[in-house]
């Protein structure tokens, strides 16, 4: 067990994968590095394999909507129980259509975490076994967890909002 | 598969040999077992289940998304309905991600009132946890018993904050309010029935020979699943991985407390079966009980809240904090952009791990032996669909 400091684990992913990661932002726990997409997969078997990583948890996995920028940005926390260490992955993915491929081969707590990016961000991941809605309904539209989620004013007859209590 | 339920697959064999029926059956979403509104749709042959798949969502709420519109003071509340079975975790967790955020110091008294009001949490819902399971595979008495050791926190926990379960208790900077005049030796003469209480209820049930049977090498988890499908808590614990963010990634006053770390050891089967996560539950409590006389017996003096501005404004940026609920780690990742409401909060919650093993865990075993997977995991419904 040799847990590492960010900075260095940073810094073999950069000796590795150049400049497909990023610059290395905030410090101790929350110390995260951008992935493009298309390295990502390689990032995370490496991360995961490399006997000195060994990164055997994905511990969180989220995304935020970004509109300004036009991304969604998912954001992996993955977590070393073997060797008491940290990681944060940040990947851009274009907001009119983000894509981003699957880690759920590598990890199987990342199926239904994608699953729920999936069905409240609207990501898809690119080669997840099972890729569907899991907290809302089926018919659901739209995926509330965007900036720019309107909630529809009924669902099938139910109507989802009520005269305020407190108006005169 | 059809996730409708309610129909009947009949399969016939090609070679013209008697025909085998495979039966899909709904358990729940309103089933006494399920621990809150979830719902399994079991494929089975017979009894045994070829699989289960788990069917959530009922209880969405999206707290997530409530989070962005109340602002930083506000989602407090709406925190104790995550989990509404040990919600002073949820008001901790969110308030150390705010006070990680905006740089808040938190005064000791109100740290030390944290983790009191969190072991007694622990203790609460423990005794849900283990009384539910007892019931769940039959021995109805022993939940009894549970709940009467309940009822006691619930009223502690109703002098100390006015609320039985969404206590609604810590706040952005400390606690709502400092300890009532003698609740301190109540919670002490709590502890003294408590802990040959929990004696009782090892001879009452847990090794009771019908119960512990029931269990041993049910459902086993190996160390592996446990970390790769991130299990968390008593279940990841049960599974033999000694890991408990209070002691391996210490935050408020944990690391000026003495405590143990129960593990799985395969008593009653192998390491990792449903008994194991039953027995760490009961260790846990005695463990509980050890740190709750700690922090009585060293309570410092002093404010319970620091100075927080109420019109919060934590500077722009991200952060993820973990602490240890009744159903293990727990992850918050908070985005602020420096105005008034937060951006995004991400929840990510125990029992949304657990449910997402079963599939793996219930193939082949018995259907009744779901409910023993399900009460063994401890699942609370509202924590997985937030």
């Amino acid at each position: 067990m040799a847990a590492l400091e960010a900075a260095a684990i940073h810094a073999q992913l950069r000796r590795r994968f150049g400049d497909a990661v990023g610059d290395l932002a905030g410090t101790g726990r929350d110390a995260s590095t951008t992935v493009g997409a298309a390295t990502f997969p390689e990032v995370c078997r490496f991360l995961k394999t490399e006997p000195a990583l060994a990164f055997d948890c994905l511990s969180n996995l989220s995304g935020v909507d970004y509109p300004k920028r036009s991304v969604i940005q998912v954001v992996y926390h993955l977590f070393s129980y073997r060797h008491r260490h940290w990681i944060v992955l940040k990947v851009d993915a274009g907001r009119d259509d983000p894509v981003v491929p699957t880690v759920s081969h590598l990890w199987s707590h990342a199926d239904w975490q994608e699953r729920e990016v999936f069905d409240l961000l609207g990501v898809t991941f690119d080669g997840h076994p099972d890729l569907r809605r899991i907290l809302m309904p089926e018919d659901w539209p739209g995926h509330p967890l965007r900036k720019d989620f309107v909630e529809p004013e009924e669902y099938h007859g139910i109507v989802t909002s009520r005269e305020s209590l407190l108006k005169a | 598969m059809s996730l409708t339920g309610f129909e009947v697959e009949v399969q016939r064999e090609v070679n013209g040999a008697l025909a085998t029926e495979d039966m899909t059956l709904s358990m729940g979403p309103q089933h006494p077992s399920t621990h809150g509104v979830l719902r399994f749709v079991v494929r089975a042959d017979g009894e045994v289940m070829k699989e289960a798949i788990p069917d959530i969502g009922y209880l969405h709420r999206s707290i997530e998304k409530i989070a962005e519109k109340v602002g930083w003071h506000g989602f407090i509340p709406y925190t104790d309905r995550v989990d509404y079975v040990a919600a002073m975790f949820c008001n901790h967790g969110w308030a150390m991600a705010v006070e990680k955020l905006a740089g808040i110091e938190v005064p000791r008294r109100a740290e030390y009132c944290r983790v009191i009001a969190d072991e007694l949490c622990r203790i609460h819902s423990h005794l849900l946890s283990v009384g539910s399971m007892a019931m769940d595979i039959g021995a109805f008495t022993p939940f009894t018993h549970a709940i009467r050791e309940r009822e006691y926190l619930n009223d502690l926990f109703e002098e100390l904050c006015g609320a039985r379960l969404t206590f609604h208790y810590m706040r952005i900077g400390g606690v709502g309010w400092d300890l009532p005049p003698g609740w301190t030796e109540k919670v002490l003469r709590f502890l003294d029935r408590f802990e040959p209480i929990i004696e009782e209820y090892d001879r009452l049930i847990s090794y009771n020979k019908i119960y512990a049977e029931r269990l041993a090498g049910v459902a086993v988890i190996t160390a592996e699943e446990a970390v790769d499908y991130n299990l968390v808590g008593p279940n990841l614990r049960g599974s033999g991985v000694r890991y408990d963010v209070r002691r391996d990634e210490p935050y408020s006053v944990y690391p000026e407390l003495e405590f143990d770390v129960p593990v799985g050891r395969g008593e009653m089967g192998t390491v990792g079966d449903c008994f194991d996560r039953y027995i760490v539950r009961m260790r846990e409590m005695q463990q509980s009980c050890r740190i709750l006389r700690q922090c009585l017996a060293r309570l410092p003096e002093g404010p319970v809240i620091a100075k927080v501005p109420r019109n919060l404004k934590p500077p722009a940026g991200d952060c993820y904090v973990r602490l240890e609920s009744a159903r293990g780690d727990m992850g918050w990742y908070v985005v602020s952009d420096g105005t008034a409401f937060p951006y995004r909060c991400k929840i990510r919650t125990g029992s949304f791990a657990a449910i997402s093993i079963v599939p793996k865990v219930s193939r082949n075993l018995m259907i009744a032996d779901l409910i023993a997977v399900i009460a063994s995991l401890d699942l609370v419904a509202p924590e997985i669909d937030r």
